[in-house]
């Protein structure tokens, strides 16, 4: 992989942890807000059921996993197990796939 | 007198620790510890050193599980229990024998790194003017004092993990290559320091910064090249 491609993914994996920390905080306090006043899962799929705001968030969020993931997995890959040949990159991409496949079907759920 | 009771290394690879006792003066050195072993005790002892004063970066010892310069380094200061002390070799590096250490794969990773001055000047031009006071000229003043000692690349935990990194001391030396504005080369050694086994590895422990007999920081030197990159990277530049 060139030394470009390996920055590109460097700052792939920098923005996508950026946008992640955003995500977490405000899925957490819209977790925490919604649970207050003792909300039921069928009230909370209520809310989210055709609103578009809460799709393209939590898409935007699934994509960020997808993408911070496998890059993070990737160096803990070759510095803890060693695993630096030709298959790990194809594995990864795997397992970005498997979570966006993961992630959008959770966020399907909500929406409909 | 007080005598200290001194472990040492003996081996390669594989060895154990030899124990000896040796005399304890005022203002002794780790280095006069290792000498006083070799020259009174068991001539057999191989280490290294040469200066004895802090400038050739040849006396690097891993001293109570730390890595020092011994030549600088007073037994006052690392002596962790009271008069017991442990020499290794450095880590990360392969032990030829006792405490002496193979360097070549350290400086060879200077030169993958690009870390050989490339000016544009010949010798019949004049000197070149650098603004002391410059932003530039002041980040090479404060990264330029590396003796090549090694103490960097044996505390740093990424080395041990991933065998391709460059390390610390031959990414600080690029950092005050690429800070230099006499020097033409910057985009190939961004280059050569970008990706996996470049500055992208630095988890940012400073483990380097920490240890550096001469106070330099090749964390902020790394940090910077990762700047450096980012921004040809964005600009289309490599």
């Amino acid at each position: 992989m060139s030394a470009r491609a390996q920055t590109l993914l460097w700052i792939a994996q920098r923005a996508s942890a950026a946008l992640l920390g955003l995500c977490v905080l405000v899925h957490l306090a819209t977790m925490v807000y919604a649970v207050r006043g003792g909300l039921t899962a069928a009230e909370i799929l209520g809310r989210t059921s055709g609103n578009v705001a809460w799709f393209v968030f939590y898409t935007v969020f699934v994509l960020a996993i997808a993408v911070h993931v496998p890059i993070g997995l990737r160096a803990v890959l070759a510095e803890w197990a060693g695993w630096r040949g030709r298959g790990r990159d194809p594995a990864l991409i795997c397992l970005a796939i498997f979570l966006v496949y993961g992630g959008m079907g959770a966020v399907k759920g909500v929406f409909r | 007198m007080n005598t200290l009771h001194v472990r040492v290394w003996r081996g390669g690879v594989q060895g154990a620790l030899q124990s000896f006792d040796v005399p304890r003066h005022a203002s002794q050195t780790v280095l006069d510890v290792v000498t006083h072993i070799q020259r009174a005790l068991d001539p057999t002892l191989a280490y290294r050193f040469a200066c004895r004063v802090g400038m050739c970066g040849s006396c690097a010892m891993t001293v109570n599980g730390v890595p020092r310069w011994t030549c600088r380094t007073h037994i006052d200061k690392a002596v962790a229990n009271e008069n017991e002390i442990t020499l290794e070799p450095l880590r990360n590096l392969p032990v030829i024998r006792d405490l002496v250490t193979d360097m070549r794969e350290f400086f060879d990773k200077w030169a993958r790194a690009k870390g050989q001055f490339q000016g544009t000047l010949t010798r019949k031009d004049d000197f070149q003017k650098i603004d002391p006071e410059s932003a530039d000229r002041k980040q090479v003043d404060t990264s330029i004092e590396c003796i090549g000692c090694a103490v960097c690349y044996s505390a740093c935990d990424v080395v041990a993990q991933n065998p391709d990194y460059l390390g610390p001391a031959a990414l600080n030396r690029v950092w005050t290559l690429v800070k230099d504005e006499r020097d033409e080369k910057t985009l190939e050694r961004l280059r050569a320091v970008a990706g996996d086994a470049g500055c992208h590895a630095c988890h940012t422990h400073m483990s380097c910064t920490e240890h550096c007999p001469k106070q330099l920081s090749p964390t902020a030197g790394i940090a910077g090249l990762k700047r450096e990159v980012l921004s040809a990277v964005l600009r289309g530049r490599l």
